[in-house]
């Protein structure tokens, strides 16, 4: 039984399966619709969010499967102190696979310690977010045709943003990828992502805090939001949320190529007036999460 | 200073200045009923000055306790007041509950009864990480 904890849980062979399975769902969208009947996905999500639940709920409807679950720990038994691994052995009972988020870094491995169906981290704190990664694998593949020979450029919350930390880590595996890591002192990328991956690995790398500086050269910009609920001081939050504010100015030196990326929800650091350039992805972004977040239930649930 | 020797038991030597008691807690040595001599800055050739601790009594030394603090250490094993062997230590690959993982954002700190397990992720460095959230471990004081 396979889990997915974190992106390194998956070679470079099985990501490119997955790539393929979600681009074929794409486009024979009929022949995967009956794929899970009868099967059951939970979703067990401690701490709130959209888009990702609902996506993975989406797609487990599109695979003719039901989902299950709950969004707040508020209302689960969790919230009368119930353990995770304990929660974990009872929706066992019940489901084929569950997808879970938690506020806790590391929660979903201990999960997957405990149970008997296939667990996938659908976030853990600021720590992983792979089906986000995933999700960005196939929005660089779809819009550039390409992971290798590519400089991408991350700006804003590098420090706490779990979904650069799990895309570098997957890029790093590919030829020639210049990473430009773009952000405020404060929330630089942390040490043991620079020292343990990018310093070990040899991998290209440059920092900056001017996003205008970096433009020009970007093949892919990775826009991430400073994160409320990840600071414990909010005088912090209030200093440095605006750091970085994509408008159409900024974009005056970018790539006709560019690919704008953002794992979303904004706050403000895209402008509405970005969304109608035709260079501006993350839309389309959250589309491509639901197809690959499909191909990944059915290899965890080795439906073929 | 006297200090009467074991009969049966271990001397964790080449230990240094100041880590004795650090050993003396990680390996729970509290519980044990045995004569326990702790050595502290005793005059080294080698290391100018060293901690010593002897234990009478046979029982199961953690080993990953001791390579964790220093691999360097040194452990003489005696039986029937002999010297009978040396143990040499490595830098253990994993270490479960022997130092805990102070990330309040961490799993561990909510949930009571998970082990506290690191791996080595950097050998050359001696850097040991959280495997739930990958916190770089703190040395123990």
């Amino acid at each position: 039984m396979r889990n997915l904890i974190d992106i390194i849980d998956l070679t470079t062979a099985e990501i490119d399966e997955l790539i393929t399975t979600a681009n074929d769902i794409i486009e024979n969208p009929v022949q995967y619709q009956d794929k899970c009947k009868y099967k059951k996905l939970a979703t067990l999500f401690f701490e709130p969010s959209t888009r990702t639940r609902l996506s993975f709920e989406s797609a487990m409807y599109e695979l003719g499967g039901n989902v299950l679950g709950f969004s707040a720990a508020d209302s689960s038994s969790a919230s009368k102190g119930e353990s995770v691994s304990d929660t974990i052995r009872t929706v066992g009972c019940y489901a084929d696979i569950i997808a879970m988020r938690h506020p806790k870094e590391g929660a979903p491995m201990v999960a997957s310690m405990h149970s008997t169906v296939p667990i996938i981290n659908a976030g853990d704190g600021g720590h992983n977010h792979p089906t986000q990664t995933l999700t960005d694998l196939l929005t660089i593949k779809r819009e550039t045709g390409r992971f290798d020979n590519i400089t991408i450029g991350f700006c804003g919350d590098l420090k706490f943003g779990r979904t650069v930390h799990s895309l570098i880590h997957a890029l790093s595996r590919y030829a020639n990828v210049h990473f430009v890591l773009i952000s405020p002192d404060e929330l630089k990328l942390p040490e043991y992502m620079i020292h343990d991956l990018l310093d070990k690995k040899g991998l290209s790398y440059s920092t900056t805090t001017s996003l205008d500086e970096a433009m020009p050269n970007l093949d892919i910009l990775y826009m991430t939001r400073v994160q409320k609920e990840r600071f414990f001081n909010e005088a912090d939050y209030i200093r440095l949320k605006d750091t970085y504010i994509l408008n159409k100015e900024k974009l005056r030196n970018a790539k006709e190529s560019l690919c704008i990326m953002h794992p979303l929800p904004r706050v403000n650091e895209i402008a509405v007036e970005v969304d109608k350039d035709p260079r501006a992805c993350y839309f389309k972004q959250v589309l491509y999460g639901k197809f690959i977040r499909m191909a990944l239930i059915l290899k965890l649930l080795e439906v073929k | 200073m006297n200090i009467d020797s074991i009969h049966n038991g271990f001397v964790i030597d080449h230990i240094k200045s100041g880590q004795g008691m650090v050993i003396y807690r990680l390996l729970h040595l509290e519980d044990l009923d045995c004569s326990i001599a702790i050595i502290k800055n005793a005059a080294s050739s080698k290391m100018g000055k060293k901690d010593i601790i002897k234990i009478d009594a046979n029982f199961h030394l953690d080993l990953d306790v001791l390579g964790y603090i220093d691999p360097d250490i040194t452990i003489n094993v005696i039986k029937d007041g002999q010297l009978t062997g040396k143990l040499h230590l490595e830098l253990p690959e994993r270490l479960t509950n022997v130092i805990t993982c102070r990330n309040p954002r961490c799993i561990t700190s909510v949930e009571q009864e998970i082990d506290h397990i690191f791996k080595l992720t950097d050998k050359e460095n001696r850097i040991y990480r959280c495997v739930y959230c990958e916190s770089k471990a703190k040395k123990q004081r």
